[in-house]
């Protein structure tokens, strides 16, 4: 665990750093139902709060620039890109991470993965499967256009883009049916 | 062919004395690969049961695994191998990734490594005699607690029964651990088999739907600290002098260090150890890379392509029969060094104590990292432990004979005495090397005046993989074979009666290892590039031409054939689409693709891919399909935008948005047909990549007429 606040805070000395770490702020977050107090730097990028501050590492550090989308998680029920969001953004809202999409892990999407074993290595399933959730939320019917909109944010060098797309209209299947768990 | 000369015994001691300690070498080249497979086959393994086998109390069965998950799906495929002859109960097998020792050790390449698409082959035997022996010691075990003879006795679904009497795996385990290992367990016949050729679902879903799955990148250890390095811009360049002030000062910076491989910010977390590193002064001796330049380097390749080179293959007379020919044909063609580009960027973890060594990484090559940690923290090799998580993609490039991203996780270890976690941004992976190689070939055929190629010559020029690394006695007579495959031994050169096939290896401070079917990656879309050349030379369609050069009963004709007839070959398709195809080998497999395609504004879209692959024996026939899903998806990014070029001595490309890979909008549907065929199993992970790149190249130029001769595919 990190603690911030016996760090200096003197932006002399962070020459370059315009913007970066002028020093910890603390910070209540609300991640999968929980409140946590956290002392960081305001514009520390929610990504690594989550991972190394948190200790919720299922959200993953791909590319660091919202190219890749490994890092997806849901704000107030969207999907976000957490690796580029200053966590001071994300201060105030309902933040859900893939360890907290589904008490027991059986969110429709989550079981439509495993019906259709999408995964190969799984390093961009965990942002896959929030960008697929948030994007049933919104349409609970998707098209394979729908799809490709919500979905092609998200890399994966495994190729699973076929058996995503089937298990994306599985989910929906499976949300319509109310077949929860 | 040249390597047929080298025998399995010349291998294991040149690679003794190269490799320094390690047993053997790790790149093999294909056709050596096989060579070797076929001699040592014969020798049956010695049953290791407890080595690959926990069965507990509850009856859960753990198999560990010999080799690293990276997706390719070995951990679902080796325990139905074992599954397969132990008679458990599916629902209760688990896995675990099995420690560096050298029981784990790959049967050909005698070190623990996942390569080369040899996972399943290598190990098919081992395991079935370890799930057979450990399946013996529980009838044995149940056999002497009710005083029946053995013979009586079965096991089924994790019992073993006697009548009407039953015990359960877990109850028999501690009784059956004590009992001799059977030395030549009787295997199951195939014709009983329940598990194997069956699709089966990943034994890993669970765990990674959920973010539960533990990746190097997830590893946290008690007073961990994280790192990252700052490197020469340029291969080969060297820290001139570097002032840590500015780095030390940003809050959450322990220390600034220097290793080998450049100047290490050591920081409580990822962010203030990026915040450091922006901030830390380094000035760098750029070394030979200075003015390095892709467009320059190319040139130079393409003089070098023009000469003559060391033979790799040859029969008969090239030239003259070359100067008779009817028509000639001859091009040139161009594929760039490539970055791996896995989804996880290099990671790893490393502890160092006194007497003692532990590093957590996916890796795909324990043996070789274990001896590079070794050497560092000044232990022997077997005080280091290796903890290998899941690889969140591996691609070659997780197998380094130097150790590189594990090397300089020990050293900072060593050096602040505290559990150190190395972590590569993307643009660090992007720009850390280990590329695919740029290669150049010159091509040349003859055709007699049926149309039918009678002179054939192949000129390469690219760095070899195996130059200045341990395995560099490997190359013989200025050939290296990771070099050549796929071209020396084309299977159409072997009805060609006057051919010949050269290499030209150019030394570089680039950095070069396999990617994903390494030699294959380059050779494939150059002689079925051709191949499809040749036939609109001699006015016939592309499929046929390569049916009259491919005998009638062979496995590539076979392969070939389905994948033509299952796309509908021939048949219309919708206005402004064209068809494409090629047929490759490699890693003892076969694999045709046909691709549709389109032109939108310059842009090539590919609509539908069909893949026919003949791998021999299937395991788990949903993890072929969903490597060969996979392989062409890999393929298809290198070949619609793969690139790594220099300018000014640097790599001009630094992550996902000037280094594209192919999203999910741009998937092709994929339809895989796989051979139930009795050939020698081969690989699975690698064979699905060669062939999709010219497939699709030569749709490009039955739709368009241009014949695109460099990758990655441009129109424009």
């Amino acid at each position: 665990m990190i603690d911030w606040r016996g760090c200096p805070a003197d932006p002399g000395k962070l020459a370059g750093q315009s913007r970066a770490n002028r020093g910890a702020d603390v910070m209540k977050l609300q991640v999968n139902g929980k409140e946590h107090d956290v002392s960081v730097p305001a514009d520390m990028p929610l990504l690594w709060v989550l991972r190394d501050v948190l200790g919720l590492t299922g959200t993953k550090y791909g590319c660091g620039m919202a190219q890749c989308g490994a890092c997806t998680v849901h704000l107030d029920g969207r999907a976000q890109r957490s690796c580029v969001l200053p966590v001071s953004r994300a201060a105030g809202h309902r933040i859900t991470t893939i360890e907290g999409l589904d008490p027991q892990g059986a969110h429709p999407v989550q079981r439509a993965w495993t019906d259709l074993d999408v995964v190969q290595c799984g390093y961009c399933q965990p942002g896959q499967i929030m960008a697929a959730a948030a994007l049933l939320e919104e349409v609970p019917k998707p098209s394979d256009a729908d799809i490709d909109a919500a979905l092609s944010g998200n890399l994966c060098r495994c190729g699973t883009y076929q058996r995503i797309r089937a298990a994306v209209h599985r989910a929906a299947d499976l949300a319509a049916k109310g077949e929860r768990s | 062919m040249s390597a047929a000369g080298l025998s399995r015994r010349t291998f294991l001691a040149t690679s003794a004395a190269a490799g320094g300690g390690l047993l053997i070498g790790l790149s093999l080249p294909d056709g050596l690969k096989r060579l070797f497979a076929q001699e040592a086959a014969p020798a049956a393994p010695r049953p290791v049961p407890n080595a690959f086998i926990r069965i507990a109390p509850d009856d859960t069965v753990t198999i560990l695994l010999k080799h690293s998950e990276m997706g390719q799906g070995v951990s679902t495929s080796l325990p139905m191998v074992i599954a397969e002859e132990l008679e458990c109960d599916w629902s209760k097998v688990r896995f675990e990734h099995a420690p560096a020792n050298i029981v784990y050790a790959h049967t050909v390449f005698r070190a623990q490594m996942t390569g080369g698409s040899t996972s399943t082959w290598e190990s098919f035997d081992q395991l079935r005699a370890a799930g057979a022996a450990a399946r013996e010691m529980l009838i044995a075990a149940a056999a002497k607690q009710w005083e029946v003879p053995v013979g009586e006795c079965r096991a089924e679904n994790g019992f073993v029964i006697h009548g009407e009497r039953r015990l359960r795996f877990g109850e028999l385990a501690a009784a059956a651990e004590k009992l001799p290992v059977p030395a030549a367990p009787k295997l199951k016949d195939p014709k009983d088999w329940k598990i194997l050729g069956r699709p089966t679902h990943r034994l890993d879903s669970a765990v990674k739907v959920t973010g539960k799955a533990e990746f190097g990148m997830d590893v946290r250890r008690p007073g961990m600290l994280t790192a990252l390095v700052a490197r020469s811009p340029w291969f080969g360049g060297k820290v001139k002098r570097f002032d840590a002030g500015k780095a030390k000062a940003v809050p959450g910076v322990v220390d600034v260090i220097q290793i080998p491989s450049g100047v290490a910010v050591v920081a409580e977390s990822f962010w203030s150890a990026r915040l450091g590193r922006n901030a830390l002064e380094v000035d760098w001796d750029p070394g030979s890379m200075a003015g390095h330049s892709t467009a320059a380097q190319l040139e130079d390749f393409r003089k070098r392509v023009q000469t003559d080179g060391p033979v790799a293959a040859s029969k008969g007379d090239f030239a003259a029969a070359f100067g008779k020919a009817a028509k000639k044909v001859e091009a040139v063609y161009e594929v760039p060094y490539l970055a791996h580009a896995m989804m996880e960027p290099l990671n790893c973890t490393a502890e160092v104590k006194a007497g003692s060594c532990e590093i957590w990484t996916g890796t795909q090559f324990q043996t070789g990292d274990q001896a590079a940690a070794a050497k560092i923290a000044g232990v022997k090799p077997e005080q280091v432990k290796v903890n290998t998580l899941f690889l969140g993609g591996g691609f070659g490039r997780r197998a380094n004979p130097r150790s590189d991203f594990v090397s300089e996780a020990v050293h900072l270890a060593k050096a602040t005495g505290r559990p150190v976690k190395v972590v590569w941004t993307r643009e660090d992976d992007t720009r850390g090397g280990y590329y695919r190689p740029m290669w150049v070939s010159r091509v040349r055929a003859g055709l007699d005046g049926d149309g039918k190629p009678v002179a054939w010559a192949h000129t390469i020029v690219g760095q070899s993989i195996l130059a200045g690394s341990p395995f560099a006695s490997m190359i013989k007579n200025g050939i290296d074979e990771t070099s050549v495959e796929g071209a020396a031994d084309a299977p159409y050169i072997e009805s060609i009666p006057d051919h010949r096939v050269e290499l030209h290896s150019p030394e570089s401070p680039i950095p070069v290892l396999w990617w994903r079917s390494v030699g294959h990656s380059h050779t494939a879309f150059v002689v079925e590039s051709f191949v499809d050349e040749l036939a609109h030379a001699a006015g016939k369609d592309p499929v046929d031409f390569r049916r009259e050069l491919l005998p009638p009963d062979s496995r590539r004709r076979r392969v070939l054939d389905k994948a033509a007839e299952a796309f509908g070959w021939g048949k219309p398709l919708p206005a402004g689409h064209a068809a494409g195809i090629a047929v490759h080998e490699s890693f003892g497999s076969v694999v045709a693709q046909a691709a549709e395609v389109s032109v939108d504004n310059g842009r090539i879209r590919v609509h539908r891919v069909v893949c026919a692959v003949d791998c021999g024996p299937v395991v788990n026939p949903d993890g072929v399909e969903a490597q060969m899903q996979s392989g062409i998806v890999y393929g298809l990014s290198a070949a619609l935008y793969g690139e790594i070029t220099f300018r000014d001595g640097q790599v001009e490309q630094s992550n996902y948005h000037d280094y594209p890979v192919l999203r999910l909008n741009e998937m092709p549907h994929v339809a895989v047909h796989i051979a139930n065929s009795d050939e020698k199993m081969g690989g699975v992970g690698e064979p699905g990549t060669p062939p999709i790149a010219p497939a699709v190249a030569n749709a490009v130029f039955a739709l368009t007429g241009k014949r695109l001769r460099q990758l990655p595919l441009r129109l424009t």
